[in-house]
């Protein structure tokens, strides 16, 4: 049933290539989950997340220094490979420092006719980041518009809004069938489903989802649901991580990552201003550890979904050297066991070393069962 | 081989006195009714300052340096966080800092004293969590002011206001948690200091660019640290001018700060607090390290001049404009500190690269010594890059890794060796065959 979103996830360069052929516009990587896609595209524009390929790479080391996240070498891995030749333009939407200079190096050794960083705040608490981030939005069409020699109207963002509205509303559908005792899908099919939303276009992933839609409330999986799992942290898109998780007697029913739930989480509210009710949707969203002081906003949200899922335990997952996720890591791990959450903590890499984090896995599992046992 | 004469700096023992005091005001200041506050090197200090003349602040990096210098505290320190569970590639700073508030230790004797509230800015991932930690831990208020809004040659009226704008959310949120009226003329008197102190150590900077130098890097470090406690203190600006003045007396006088300088160097990002001893062992070669955009930078504000070079930059009381209101002060003082050169880097790592660059053409350096600083992700942000951008300009350039504040992250003899091959690449010999690398 979900083999369309594999296909788009594995092959997303074919993808893109193709949607090329056919469409008068540009490919334009995103740096990061904050970037408002919703102006790329309504210029015509298709916006593809920047993700890595989890493969052992030599090439970023005379780039960045070692002590950054394993995540942004790869990313900036892709680029000096040529793995994105089709691709005219990159954006950052300001984050952390770690994917800033994967940007930042791209810019410097991989040729693109544009280059966009938005100074996205970083306090999103102050209610003065509202007009500040829409003015900023403001240049970014600017510069869209000066890059392509067209304007774009208030109808093709309102436009875009409601389409990627759409497709977050359809996201929420298949989360929400999750809640069910025996959810119709995995967390590796909801992972890539997610994930492949950020390659493809909308309309086509739209049209996917409702397909799905159609059969997935019937939909019986082959396979115990057994222990309900949230999964939280940095990046990721391991597939091969989750689906070990969930061939040891596991289901991951939901999570909190920007690469899922908190990419879609919340939609764009409409006022008439299509500026300033995106910068309102970036700036409500979920937010990434780097964002989330003075308060920490986070930690109610994720509890509130560990409850909504249902879920027995959560996977605490950190990209090695993710300084801001590091920063989290302690008192939300508190936070969680204080609300009755069991906690596992494990550290990802490139590539994962799947036996022994197997055998942590299992352990856990077989701690989160000991209730039922005695 | 070159030989100058050389002496003490006469100031010193007043720059001790002054650091000293410093931490003590803070740890005595409840016993005179005072406010305590703390948060990093770079947040506004000016802005508490209008609470009155009664409020001392402890600045979480300086403190965190102290604690370095320190192996054994440190130790203690670091150990302390990372039994609460803290991952031990974070900010070293951050961790001594934590380990010393966890344990109770004040770095310069005594309990640790509680602040009163945090104040804090935001352009390094670790800056807004520090203090979101240190808030919760200790049960006090805490606001932070996001200042990362683009390169200063971008700014623009929407950016400055954004920081603007939190800097008098933050006075009315002070005025809330302590109970106090704010002062605007204590703002303004803070706010002019704060121009005057950051700009006058660019001065003494530039006067380093003669040969020989009058003053080392390992003497800056002692002296900069002013600028990073209370950069809007009359007590500092003070001292800078005094200090600016006596540096002089030694360029006219070619008063050196190593007498056998040959070679001259620069650093970049914080040095390993627990081994110095690196730029003791470059004088064994002759070779001195003039200072670096760290060292320059970190709290001093510069501003290129009309014939190109870099300078100190110019402060609105040498301009003759008089500063009357709180919106002008506030201002005044967003748009001095987003020129500073050790906030750009963060947006563009080849803006760093230029000032280097700049740097090693006005100072008339031989080559550059990176520090691969795994403590401190914000000023290694794009140093591979910088590396490279310097190399491409023909300039010598070598790394070492270390940490500034984790001295198990620091191969001392790994270290001395890759000096000794650069030193053989610049073409220079060791001058003291009997202190030959470890």
């Amino acid at each position: 049933m979900f083999e369309k979103f594999f296909d788009w996830y594995k092959n997303r360069h074919d993808y893109a290539r193709d949607w090329l052929a056919k469409n008068d516009g540009q490919v334009v990587g995103c740096f990061c989950s904050y970037v408002p896609e919703e102006l790329l595209y309504a210029a015509g524009m298709l916006p593809v997340r920047m993700l890595g390929a989890h493969e052992p790479q030599d090439v970023t080391e005379p780039h960045i220094f070692g002590m950054f996240c394993p995540f942004c070498r790869d990313v900036l891995a892709q680029g000096l490979k040529g793995r994105y030749d089709y691709m005219k333009g990159i954006v950052l939407s300001q984050s952390c420092l770690h994917l800033r200079q994967a940007f930042t190096s791209w810019r410097n050794h991989v040729p693109e006719d544009f280059s966009f960083y938005l100074y996205m705040p970083n306090k999103v608490q102050t209610e003065h980041a509202r007009s500040y981030f829409a003015g900023e939005l403001v240049k970014f069409k600017d510069a869209i518009e000066k890059w392509t020699g067209k304007t774009i109207s208030d109808t093709s963002m309102q436009e875009a809004a409601e389409l990627y509205n759409e497709n977050r509303r359809l996201m929420h559908e298949v989360y929400d069938l999750r809640k069910g005792d025996n959810p119709p899908l995995t967390g590796l099919e909801a992972m890539v489903m997610v994930a492949s939303s950020f390659f493809v276009d909308k309309k086509d992933h739209n049209a996917e989802l409702k397909r799905i839609l159609l059969g997935l409330k019937s939909r019986k999986l082959d396979r115990d649901t057994g222990a309900r799992l949230m999964i939280v942290g940095s990046e990721d898109d391991d597939t091969a991580f989750i689906n070990m998780v969930e061939s040891v007697g596991a289901t991951v029913v939901v999570d909190d990552h920007c690469t899922g739930s908190r990419y879609f989480w919340n939609s764009t509210q409409f006022s008439g201003d299509i500026l300033k009710d995106l910068s309102n949707r970036y700036i409500d969203r979920p937010p990434c550890p780097t964002k989330d002081w003075e308060e920490r906003t986070r930690f109610p949200h994720i509890l509130q979904l560990a409850k909504d899922f249902n879920v027995a335990g959560v996977i605490l997952i950190q990209q090695k050297f993710c300084d801001p996720h590091e920063c989290d890591m302690v008192p939300l791990k508190e936070y969680l066991n204080g609300n009755n959450f069991p906690t596992l903590f494990l550290e990802f890499d490139v590539t994962v070393p799947l036996g022994p984090m197997r055998i942590r896995v299992e352990a856990f599992l077989e701690m989160l069962g000991v209730e039922e046992l005695f | 081989m070159a030989e100058y004469k050389t002496e003490p700096l006469k100031c010193w023992p007043k720059a001790k006195e002054l650091r000293l005091k410093y931490y003590k005001d803070y740890q005595q200041a409840r016993e005179k009714g005072g406010i305590r506050w703390t948060g990093g090197a770079w947040s506004f200090d000016a802005i508490p300052a209008g609470l009155g003349r009664d409020v001392y602040n402890v600045t979480g990096e300086p403190y965190a340096a102290s604690i370095a210098f320190d192996r054994k505290l440190s130790l203690e320190c670091l150990e302390a966080a990372e039994a609460k569970g803290w991952a031990r590639d974070l900010c070293s700073y951050m961790r001594n800092y934590w380990g010393s508030m966890y344990l109770g230790k004040y770095a310069f004797g005594g309990d640790y004293p509680d602040p009163d509230f945090c104040f804090q800015d935001h352009i390094c991932c670790s800056h807004g969590k520090w203090y979101q930690h240190v808030a919760e831990y200790k049960k006090i208020p805490y606001f932070c002011i996001d200042v990362s809004v683009g390169p200063y040659k971008d700014i623009d009226e929407n950016r400055l206001m954004f920081v603007v704008n939190q800097m008098h959310e933050s006075i009315e949120w002070l005025e809330k948690v302590t109970g106090r009226k704010y002062q605007d003329e204590l703002l303004i008197e803070a706010v002019e200091n704060e121009t005057r102190s950051t700009s006058t150590w660019a001065e003494v900077c530039c006067l380093n660019m003669a040969k020989p130098a009058p003053l080392d890097e390992k003497t800056m470090y002692s002296l900069y640290v002013h600028g990073t406690l209370a950069k809007h203190s009359k007590e500092i600006a003070d001292f800078y001018e005094e200090l600016r003045d006596e540096v002089k007396y030694r360029v006219e006088n070619h008063i050196a700060a190593v007498p056998n300088e040959t070679c001259r160097l620069m650093s970049d990002t914080q040095p390993p607090w627990g081994f110095l001893k690196v730029f003791r062992y470059l004088e064994k070669y002759g070779a001195i390290s003039v200072g670096s955009l760290y060292t320059f930078g970190l709290i001093g504000i510069w501003e290129t001049k009309p014939d190109g070079s870099w300078g100190p930059r110019t402060t609105p009381m040498q301009k003759g404009e008089k500063i009357t209101t709180r919106d002008q002060a506030l201002r005044v003082l967003a748009d001095w500190n987003l020129s500073k050169p050790e906030w750009q880097h963060f947006y563009d790592p080849n803006l760093k690269t230029d000032m280097m660059l700049q740097i090693v053409k006005q100072w008339q350096l031989d080559g550059v010594m990176l520090h691969l600083n795994r403590g401190c992700e914000g000023l290694s942000c794009g140093i591979m890059e910088n590396r490279l951008g310097i190399a491409k300009a023909g300039v010598p350039v070598m790394t070492f890794e270390g940490n500034m504040g984790d001295e198990r992250e620091f191969d001392e003899k790994r270290v001395m060796v890759r000096i000794d091959s650069f030193m053989e690449t610049l073409g220079v010999t060791m001058q003291n065959t009997s202190t030959a690398a470890p």
